[in-house]
């Protein structure tokens, strides 16, 4: 790595940070709430994207089912919140509207169903995996459907945003800090586990999984490490996904959210910190500017995606930083 | 009893239009070794291209033609532009390229068609019932389906067991560089594969569009199904492919048709149909489940 790129790269993630924590005050000088909306869906899915990635570049694992845990974090929230509506209780316990009880549960139950999926799915590999993954998510996703104690199809609506340690969070400014320092807090989570003694290990199996076994590794605990972190980061995007649009559906468990989450990780870049959340901004940025175009923007966003498959593997973060990363 | 017979009958035929979808991209696996997620917009292209041939020309012979034109046409152009390109990468990126392959086809379908799903009429010499036992009226059409999907099955292991294209099939799946250090082209190979199965996907499309309506995202519903018959059958084994198609049709069947009545012994109305209802429709993945616990690389599994 040159000097010249480090100085590049850390000039590019302060400018990054400035220009996040601006963005709200300017979007409430041009009094523009879509934009600060558009701009808090990006920040969560750069986390659903960011947890996606330790198990997908680091761990060479490509999961198609990684809107379950995303949807699973939503409903968690949702149904606390409808069972404190209609004061009735749900497994013994009362409902609630806190975010410091709802956010840290719909981790548990995304990890939970992490576990149980990941344990399965990573007893195969390849391509047996990809399918397996999207089928347990297919498998929550028809569950949902046929919840209709729950709305089924039509999801359910929330009453209004989680409260924050009894605080409420009101305005869209406020909820969009809290998305970003949490945002933050996952990135730096990320970060230290790629460079600790796990990551090298989740790395290494990738690479070459025989050599490490030989070394005394057993890659799959690894593996399922990873997948339940992975799946509790989704957990919380979902989380406060549901806080964002006040509204779940089984559609946050659609197989085309998968889709967009690998395809946000891809676009950014594997194996790098930067590159997920700069794949969730383009992703972003291309499907709505797209979608004001025209009503038909898949036909154009569509051979996007093929093209990133095929001359940008490296995404756009691996295009930026050249030969000069690995 | 009666019913038993009809739901299995239906069983059998959703079994079998999925296998026409599980050969093709069972073997588009392989021997190629990608993983194709737009298979089920061939699908899609199928039935469109027949909905559409068959009501600007008024014959439904004409439709099928159209439909398996259409569908093996844009086989043949997804393989020579893309997919020729993803052979030796890593499955991520075929995830990927194929996956916004279905965006564009679905938007493409959107813009020159419309949104609003296609009627297609069911075939006037096909409409009627026939009395497969005394008492036990079963619809024409659908038993023609069965037959032609038993006949497509047929023909396909001849094909791959008896032919020398198939022959080299069989060689490329083992060994693709053997075969071609041996003198086959196995680019116009992997191509004639391609659009084979391409066109399967869309004779079942063509063939579901009088079941169900011809719409946009009707292949993605379908291609998941498939997705967990060839995961089931092992991937690359048209013989697990056939099994595990007949397999997911009959449980789908029946499990829809005979859960809500078996839950209401043991359990009170409204919670034994949500029950019953939530069971059936995960009943597929949990045998996919179960299968893959026993057996991680399928009932039939291929040797690499």
């Amino acid at each position: 790595m040159t000097d010249r790129w480090k100085l590049l790269r850390s000039i590019l993630i302060v400018a990054a940070a400035v220009a996040l924590i601006a963005l709200p005050f300017v979007a409430a000088m041009l009094g523009s709430t879509y934009a600060i909306t558009l701009a808090t869906r990006l920040l969560i899915y750069a986390m659903v994207a960011t947890g996606l990635n330790l198990i997908l570049g680091y761990g060479g694992l490509v999961s198609f089912g990684h809107a379950a845990y995303f949807g699973l974090g939503g409903y968690t929230v949702a149904i606390l919140a409808f069972h404190l509506g209609e004061g009735t209780s749900i497994l013994g316990f009362p409902g609630t509207n806190e975010a410091l009880v709802a956010w840290p549960l719909a981790m548990v139950v995304s990890g939970l169903a992490a576990l149980v999926f990941g344990a399965l799915s990573l007893r195969t590999s390849g391509v047996y995996f990809i399918m397996i993954t999207l089928a347990f998510a297919q498998m929550t996703y028809y569950v949902f459907v046929a919840l209709k104690y729950y709305g089924g199809d039509d999801g359910l609506s929330l009453a209004r945003r989680n409260t924050l340690g009894g605080a409420r969070i009101v305005d869209a400014q406020t909820f969009y800090f809290v998305c970003l320092a949490l945002l933050a807090l996952v990135i730096g989570v990320v970060q230290r586990m790629t460079v600790s003694r796990f990551g090298m290990v989740l790395s290494g199996a990738r690479a070459d999984e025989r050599r490490m076994m030989a070394i005394g590794y057993s890659p799959y605990r690894y593996r399922l490490t990873a997948f339940v972190i992975a799946g509790m980061t989704a957990g919380l995007g979902g989380a406060l996904w549901a806080n964002l649009a006040r509204f779940v559906s089984p559609d946050m468990m659609a197989w085309t959210k998968s889709g967009d989450f690998l395809a946000m990780a891809i676009l950014g870049g594997l194996t790098s910190i930067a590159g997920p959340v700069i794949g969730a901004a383009a992703f972003i940025l291309i499907e709505s500017t797209l979608s004001g175009l025209t009503e038909y923007w898949q036909v154009i966003f569509g051979p996007i995606v093929v093209a990133v498959a095929l001359f940008a593997p490296r995404g756009l973060w691996g295009m930026l930083a050249g030969k000069q990363e690995r | 009893m009666e019913l038993f017979i009809e739901q299995s009958l239906n069983g059998l035929q959703l079994g079998l239009t999925i296998f026409l979808l599980a050969a093709g991209l069972t073997l588009v696996f392989g021997i190629m070794g990608v993983i194709n997620l737009a298979h089920g917009s061939l699908f899609m292209v199928g039935a469109y291209g027949a909905a559409l041939t068959a009501a600007k020309t008024g014959s439904w012979i004409l439709g099928i033609a159209g439909g398996l034109a259409a569908s093996a046409l844009t086989g043949f152009l997804v393989e020579v532009a893309i997919v020729r390109r993803l052979y030796h990468r890593d499955h991520l990126y075929q995830v990927l390229a194929t996956f916004g392959l279905i965006l564009f086809f679905n938007g493409l379908v959107a813009l020159l068609v419309g949104r609003a799903p296609l009627l297609m009429e069911t075939p006037k010499a096909l409409s009627g019932f026939v009395e497969i036992l005394p008492g036990i009226p079963y619809p024409t059409y659908r038993l023609a389906v069965m037959a032609v999907g038993l006949t497509v099955a047929l023909g396909l292991w001849l094909f791959i067991a008896r032919t020398r294209t198939g022959m080299l099939i069989r060689a490329g799946s083992t060994n693709r560089s053997m075969v071609a250090a041996l003198g086959v082209d196995i680019g116009r190979l992997y191509t004639l594969v391609f659009s084979l199965g391409a066109m399967l996907a869309g004779l079942a499309g063509l063939m579901v569009g009088p079941i169900r309506s011809v719409q946009i995202g009707m292949g993605e519903q379908v291609l998941i199904l498939t997705f967990l018959v060839i995961v089931i059958g092992g991937i690359g084994s048209i013989r697990g492919a056939f099994v595990g198609s007949i397999l997911i049709g009959l449980v789908d069947t029946l499990g829809r048709a005979y859960l809500p009545s078996l839950f209401k012994v043991f359990l009170t109305g409204s919670i034994a149909d949500g029950l019953a209802g939530t069971l059936s429709s995960i009943l597929i993945y949990l045998v996919m489940a179960v299968v893959l616990v026993v057996r991680p690389r399928g009932l039939f599994p291929v040797s690499e």
